[in-house]
């Protein structure tokens, strides 16, 4: 038995899998899977070595594909993953997250379903949809949708999840009731004197440091943000960056003063790596400064973006980095971003990356 | 057929003959593209698939409860609905619109 890496990828058109052994200088690509269906979410429980993608098709609807494999074979199932009759229905899956015997799907139209039987079916987590603030919820470019849900390791009750554009919200007691979590974050979108309000901010990505359940990094369509208090209290840590926009954010396996992010040129100038020259900027002070990682990446013509959930780490010594473009690349590095190599290429557009480290 | 809704005679099944889609029937292992089954109405079809195959009603309806937005149903040449209903022999034709990008 010896460790693999597996990275899972989410696209337009499906899913893939990229497999390594623990050197991460070889790779095998496998896919499409989930009938080239777009996935917006591929994850894998490294406990089960299961994975589960998320995803909506334009014909048949939204679904949470599961394989127990490591990708050979795939079934499907959306039972009990619908609003009441009337409402606007399911679109999509967004983002799938399993720990510790719990696995929960966030969807479009923003919405929280729990899974109890490892994704064979769903119950709706209501208590988002009775939170105050849900008639004043407004669709952020991609529509308005749960893309996030950080579990917190230890506590089965508590959670993070983040919707575009109602902003961050917690629970403490599995989703009864929720707390937005927005202090400090900007709405830059809104009128002068206005842009601090307790919901309706972009979230685009949430990650949980590593060991520190109350630190946690966010990604906003306006600004980088940490906070040290379980998001009751946002810093912003943009200072150091080419820009405030980006998509992704990721966190070190082990180091929780160790984040990467990607900013683009711009909400709106394209969303572009700035300058056409890509770069991967890792902090290991918690964000008060930042380095740009480019060894490897190109520095050229580069007129890709990242996408919400296409950047993520994995759990090897040193960690692993890995992100995937709006252009069908995915970049890997071995040395905790210090140097990067394209691992595929020409692959439909990249919604999602993430890793599962397996014995096999 | 119309959606005859105030049709004034009980629903009652009767035998029709479906034709599904191929990229449908790939998603349910053991499914057919030609189907017989006794339903009164469309809605009562989509229950036989599901029942026969699990799951597949979600793919072809959404919890409005109506017909997917990019999934057709003809019978005699015209779209039908959930509660359009059905005569003895229909040939009921569930298609696939044009979608995606």
């Amino acid at each position: 038995m010896a460790k693999h890496v597996l990275v899972l990828i989410g696209t337009r058109k499906g899913a893939f899998t990229l497999e390594s052994d623990s050197g991460r200088k070889s790779w095998g690509l496998k896919g499409p899977f989930c009938a080239t269906w777009p996935m917006n979410h591929v994850v894998g429980n490294p406990a089960t070595g299961t994975i589960f993608g998320g995803g909506g098709n334009e014909w048949f609807g939204p679904a949470v594909w599961k394989s127990t494999d490591l990708g050979a074979s795939w079934t499907h199932s959306s039972k009990g993953l619908a609003y009441e009759g009337g409402a606007e229905p399911i679109k999509a899956v967004w983002t799938v997250a399993a720990k510790n015997g719990s696995l929960y799907a966030g969807v479009q139209p923003a919405g929280l379903f729990r899974s109890d039987d490892r994704g064979e079916t769903w119950q709706h987590v209501e208590g988002l949809q009775k939170h105050p603030s849900r008639p004043q919820w407004t669709p952020g470019g991609a529509g308005l949708i749960l893309h996030s849900l950080v579990l917190h390791p230890n506590d089965e009750n508590q959670m993070w999840i983040g919707i575009s554009a109602a902003g961050v919200f917690h629970t403490s007691d599995s989703g009864r009731t929720w707390e937005p979590r927005n202090k400090g974050t900007r709405a830059d979108f809104l009128p002068e004197g206005e842009n601090y309000p307790e919901f309706g901010q972009c979230v685009h990505n949430l990650v949980m440091a590593a060991g520190r359940p109350d630190r946690l990094y966010q990604q906003n369509h306006c600004g980088m943000y940490r906070s040290d208090d379980g998001g009751k209290n946002w810093q912003s840590i943009e200072k150091g960056l080419p820009s405030s926009f980006g998509f992704p954010v990721a966190a070190h396996a082990s180091d929780p003063d160790t984040a990467f992010m990607i900013p683009l040129n711009g909400d709106t100038a394209g969303r572009y790596v700035p300058d056409a020259k890509a770069a991967v900027w890792r902090t290991r002070d918690a964000g008060k400064t930042w380095q740009g990682l480019r060894e490897g990446l190109p520095q050229q013509n580069a007129y890709f973006g990242v996408l919400r959930q296409a950047m993520a780490t994995d759990r090897l010594e040193p960690v692993g980095v890995y992100f995937g473009t709006s252009s069908g690349t995915v970049f890997a590095s071995a040395d905790e971003g210090d140097s990067f190599e394209s691992i595929a290429e020409h692959l439909p557009v990249i919604t999602s990356v993430e890793t599962m480290v397996v014995e096999r | 057929m119309p959606n005859d809704t105030r049709h004034p005679r009980p629903a009652q099944a009767v035998a029709i003959t479906v034709r599904l889609p191929g990229v449908l029937v790939d998603l349910f292992p053991g499914s057919t593209r030609s189907v017989k089954m006794s339903a009164s109405t469309v809605d009562e079809m989509m229950d036989e698939f599901d029942r026969r195959w699990p799951g597949m009603r979600d793919r072809l309806c959404d919890s409005t409860p109506a017909i997917r937005k990019h999934i057709n149903v003809f019978i005699d040449g015209e779209r039908a609905k959930l509660d359009t209903r059905l005569e003895p022999g229909t040939k009921v034709f569930v298609i696939m619109a044009i979608s995606g990008g």
